[in-house]
């Protein structure tokens, strides 16, 4: 049996599943002064009867990190940023305990300037005299040489309960995001420890053998106890289980498609190409800190089934607030299901209630009810459609850096749209007939995000630069610095990273029937100096994508 | 900060073409360039934004060049994207959506004559010429000046803009007696239609940041500022770099931020400049934080000495000097037409012109009518050792009645088998037509 739970801001859920269908499901409201009860009591609950034994996985999707971030909830980190030459010391300050040190790679990862030991030995124990537990190091180009990053970390690490080195956060170039993703990384490492901590202790009381999984931006997973010193890749996750709940609900794959889920408050929106959904190219935006973060591309708009109708100058006006639940629920303003529910396309809550708030619109605009309804549903749908399709258009405009993806790279060209969440029956057909979309409204739906949780796979990805003519391979994500033969090819580099990225897979707790690997990035140069070409500058980036353990969706056992 | 500006970037490496495997115009030109543009993280600071290039179209080409035998036959899908990648740039600003934009693009463009018979200088069609002509068809016609910041002399923009009243080139680069292409003096001043709107200055190699500041400061600024343009436009090759292995000057990454925060055009289009570890990555990082009005200060290359790169005591003195005479024959500009003119009614220059990519020479015999009210109607003889003879009549923007008159005369009068031509071409820039017989 595999345990899916999704702690959510309002609700959280759990979902077990026998032989990949929905055994037991269960709700309880969501603890935020201490997620962990919630978690706990949850898992209780739905094991209740249960054997611990037959348990083969848990996966938890939580906001635990997201919350401390988004509510300052964070510790006090200090910052050793060994800058270089480039841009402004101050724009590059995340926080009041930045210190810039010497030390500065460059672009291909060879030392221009090192590290001073004294002056590093010095900022950390000033920053230790205030009072600081925690203790970021971010180079410059250090996924191209993780060498300083490393030295200034040994040297200060004796000061500080844990040190964040920033090669570590991802194989990606940005040096801004990577002093974000290392700084949030550390700011929240104590309490996601606590969690960790908490919920081993609650499964070794209860008996739970099965390896348990947090659910990371990107919809993957990682396991619990390798999670603990990556506590940042945890952030948003939401959006993510809401993702892998559509996809494990209903079989997104053979065209590109919609994933939507509409809830009271807010729309979020994702696109799937062929089945996978896609990743911010960078990484996510957390409280205006943008990071390397591998996640879903989402967007979330303020407009749901409860958000408010107003008239303002004439314009008709939805959300982004929500002042309540629908006027045919008790809510004290007019809201897109109350025009549903005049429309007839829903036969939920008081009618009466409904009508009477539309109506209060309808005397606005100087109109009848219904129609006053019709404007309301439409404008909503509108507003919905005119979003996915910014959505679209701003992936198809995205850079290229080669002619043949300019003139031939393949456009997103969604013809299904899968949409879950209250308002979605009545939506749906309106809103596939303005995206041109075949509609699907999978089933379970209120149970999707545990779902989703429950059976995302474990991602990881490798980042591989050669250079033959030195004889150098880096694989920024695992701190990997190796000497090769100059004459290795392409194949040989790629044979390595593909071995590391299986390795790296495994320790992260992926099973061997999911490691499904692909190369995202393939890209070889010469390196010539004068006019002979010396070598070849390999570049490769291998991943294992978002998606769902074996033996489930397409070709599975599920029918 | 002082002066933030919304700055578009154009960025297009191009990672998939070359000329050829090693030759310096080849796939990983912009390979560390990108490296440090990403890792600095530029393209998440709100005020620059990334556009994708759009293509240039075969009208846009034949709206500026005389292509034999057609622009098919002598560009590549690159040449489309890098002319469309400054198109694309002109766009954004002309529309209002940034104050500026940089097209980093490639390959090249500012070699490419007016007539193409193939590859000159890494440049097959003059990517600054085809965008600005696609802005005067679209938003009307501007006055414009284009500085040349490439290290070699741009003959080609200067060709195509020999005789147009309108737009002014000044083109900064080593000396012509030191380097190709060989041409650029000042006494290359315009055509007699357009005298003082082309302007060269030859600098002596080892020029360092304060040579090149004080041309701009002192010459190309005064300039701007008598000639008013709607637009003005970098032509921003980063050849003059003290790492650059095919010049001799010593150019720095801050000299470029510096030249561009001064300049402040509302376009620059990447050019030449072939040092791609040393200096590109450097400099262009620096040109793209000094458009956006973004800090540039810590800018420098791994190398960088500033002691080792001084210019010395008597290049000073020549740079003062030649600015000084160039300066006196600008203020002169509009006395030298008469003399130049002695009452004929057609000027005539014939050339040979080589197209060392290609290994092509071409003979050409070039007419312009003398012309008190436009840019004058012009007629071409060119042969080229490919065998092609081509024949071209050309109206310029903004042409006068008697020019459009005499021009179109001139074609209907052509006869193409006497002539031994294999085509001939008629250009319209106020119509946008573009006939080929």
């Amino acid at each position: 049996m595999i345990l899916g739970i999704d702690v959510g801001g309002t609700h959280t859920d759990a979902v077990l599943l026998e032989n990949f269908k929905v055994k037991k499901k269960t709700k309880v409201p969501t603890n935020q002064l201490h997620l962990v009860s919630s978690l706990i009591g949850v898992m209780d609950e739905i094991l209740r009867d249960e054997d611990a034994a037959a348990i083969e996985r848990v996966v938890f999707s939580t906001t635990l990190s997201t919350n401390a971030i988004v509510q300052g909830k964070i510790d006090r980190v200090g910052m050793l940023v060994a800058s270089g030459p480039g841009l402004a010391p101050e724009a590059l300050r995340v926080n009041d305990d930045t210190r810039f040190v010497a030390g500065y790679m460059s672009n291909r990862g060879i030392e221009v300037a090192p590290v001073k030991k004294g002056e590093i030995a010095a900022a950390a124990a000033e920053l230790k005299g205030a009072g600081i537990g925690h203790l970021g190091v971010v180079g410059k180009f250090s996924t191209r040489n993780p060498a300083h990053e490393n030295e200034i970390g040994e040297v200060a690490r004796g000061d500080f309960r844990h040190v964040s080195l920033g090669h570590r956060m991802s194989g990606n170039l940005n040096f801004r995001r990577r002093i974000a993703t290392t700084y949030l990384n550390a700011s929240i490492f104590d309490l996601y420890s606590r969690f960790v901590g908490e919920i081993l202790e609650f499964a070794a009381r209860t008996g739970l053998k099965a390896p348990i999984y947090i659910l990371k931006a990107d919809g993957g997973t990682f396991e619990i106890r390798q999670s603990a010193d990556q506590p940042v890749q945890t952030i948003l996750s939401g959006p993510a289980a809401s993702v892998m709940g559509i996809m494990s609900l209903a079989d997104c794959s053979g065209s590109d498609a919609i994933a939507m889920d509409m809830g009271g408050t807010t729309t979020d929106i994702a696109l799937l190409a062929d089945g996978v959904p896609l990743l911010e190219p960078l990484g996510v935006t957390i409280e205006g800190h943008k990071t390397l973060i591998r996640g879903l591309k989402t967007r979330s708009i303020g407009l749901g089934g409860d958000s408010r109708v107003r008239v303002d100058k004439g314009e008709l006006c939805i959300g982004p607030r929500r002042e309540g639940p629908a006027a045919a629920f008790g809510g004290p303003f007019p809201t897109p299901t109350d025009a549903m529910i005049v429309l007839g396309l829903t036969e939920i809550g008081d009618r009466a209630k409904a009508e009477e708030a539309v109506a209060e619109i309808a005397g606005k605009m100087n109109t009848t009810v219904p129609e006053a309804a019709r404007l309301i549903f439409e404008k909503a749908c509108q507003v919905v459609a005119s979003a996915v399709s910014a959505m679209i258009e701003e992936i198809n405009n995205k850079p290229v850096y080669t002619i043949h993806e300019l003139l031939e790279g393949k456009k997103l060209a969604p013809a299904r749209l899968f949409i879950v969440g209250g308002p979605a029956a009545a939506v749906a057909p309106r809103l596939g007939e303005i995206l041109g979309c075949q509609v699907v409204i999978p089933q379970d739906a209120e149970v999707a995000n545990a779902f989703g949780a429950a059976l995302a796979r474990t991602t990881a990805e490798v980042t591989m630069l050669a250079e033959t003519e030195r004889g150098s391979l880096t694989i920024a994500e695992e701190g990997l610095q190796m000497k090769i033969p100059n004459h290795f090819t392409r194949k040989d580099i790629l044979r390595i990273g593909m071995e590391k990225l299986r390795e790296r897979a495994r320790k992260l707790g992926a099973r061997e029937a999911d490691i499904e690997v692909e190369i995202v990035e393939d890209q070889e140069f010469n390196m010539v100096r004068g006019f002979y070409t010396t070598g070849k500058n390999i570049r490769l980036k291998a991943q294992i994508k978002p998606g769902l353990i074996a033996r489930f969706g397409k070709g599975g056992e599920r029918s | 900060m002082k002066g933030l500006k919304k700055t578009g970037l154009i960025f297009f490496p191009a990672f998939d073409w070359a000329i050829s495997p090693t030759h310096p115009e080849r796939e990983e030109r912009l390979l560390y360039t990108q490296d440090q543009v990403f890792e600095e993280g530029l393209l998440d600071f709100e005020n620059i934004v990334e556009y994708k290039p759009g293509l240039a179209t075969i009208e846009d080409i034949n709206r500026i060049h005389i292509c034999v035998p057609d622009a098919k036959s002598v560009i590549t899908e690159s040449h489309l994207i890098s002319a469309g990648g400054a198109i694309t740039a002109a766009e954004k600003v002309l529309a209002g959506e940034v104050d500026n934009a940089f097209a980093l693009v490639r390959p090249p463009g500012h070699h490419a004559m007016r007539v193409v018979h193939g590859a000159r200088g890494f440049c097959n069609i003059n990517i600054e010429a085809v965008m600005i002509e696609h802005f005067r068809r679209k938003y009307g016609h501007k006055r414009v000046a284009v500085i040349d910041t490439d290290c070699h002399h741009g003959d080609g923009t200067q060709d195509i803009y020999w005789h147009d009243p309108d737009t002014l080139y000044i083109s900064i680069h080593q000396d012509g007696r030191t380097l190709y292409p060989g041409s650029g003096f000042p006494d290359e001043f315009g055509g007699p239609n357009a005298l003082g709107t082309t302007i060269n200055v030859p600098l002596p190699p080892e020029t360092s940041d304060e040579g090149f500041l004080y041309v701009l400061e002192e010459l190309i600024l005064p300039i701007i500022g008598e000639f008013k343009p709607d637009l003005v436009i970098n032509s921003a090759g980063q050849d003059n770099h003290y790492t650059d292995p095919i010049t001799n000057m010593r150019f720095s990454a801050q000299g470029y931020a510096r030249l561009n925060e001064l300049l402040n055009p509302h376009i620059a289009v990447l050019e030449g400049g072939y040092s791609i570890e040393g200096a590109l990555p450097y400099v262009n990082v620096g040109i793209i934080l000094a458009m956006a009005g973004l800090d540039y200060s810590h800018v420098r290359e791994p190398d960088f000495n500033p002691e080792s790169l001084r210019q010395s005591g008597e290049i000073t003195k020549y740079i003062r000097e030649t600015t000084k005479d160039i300066l006196d024959l600008w203020k002169k500009r509009e006395s030298f037409k008469a003399g130049i003119v002695k009452g004929a009614k057609y000027a005539r220059r014939n050339r040979n012109i080589y197209y060392d990519t290609d290994g092509i020479r071409e003979q050409q015999e070039e007419t312009v009518r003398i012309c008190d009210d436009c840019g004058g109607f012009i007629a071409i003889d060119s042969m080229a050792s490919t065998g092609n003879r081509i024949f071209a009549v050309i109206i310029p923007s903004r042409s006068c009645d008697l020019c459009r008159l005499e021009g179109e005369r001139a074609f209907a009068s052509i006869n193409k088998a006497k002539l031994g031509a294999h085509y001939l071409f008629f250009q319209d820039r106020d119509r946008d037509v573009f006939v080929v017989k």
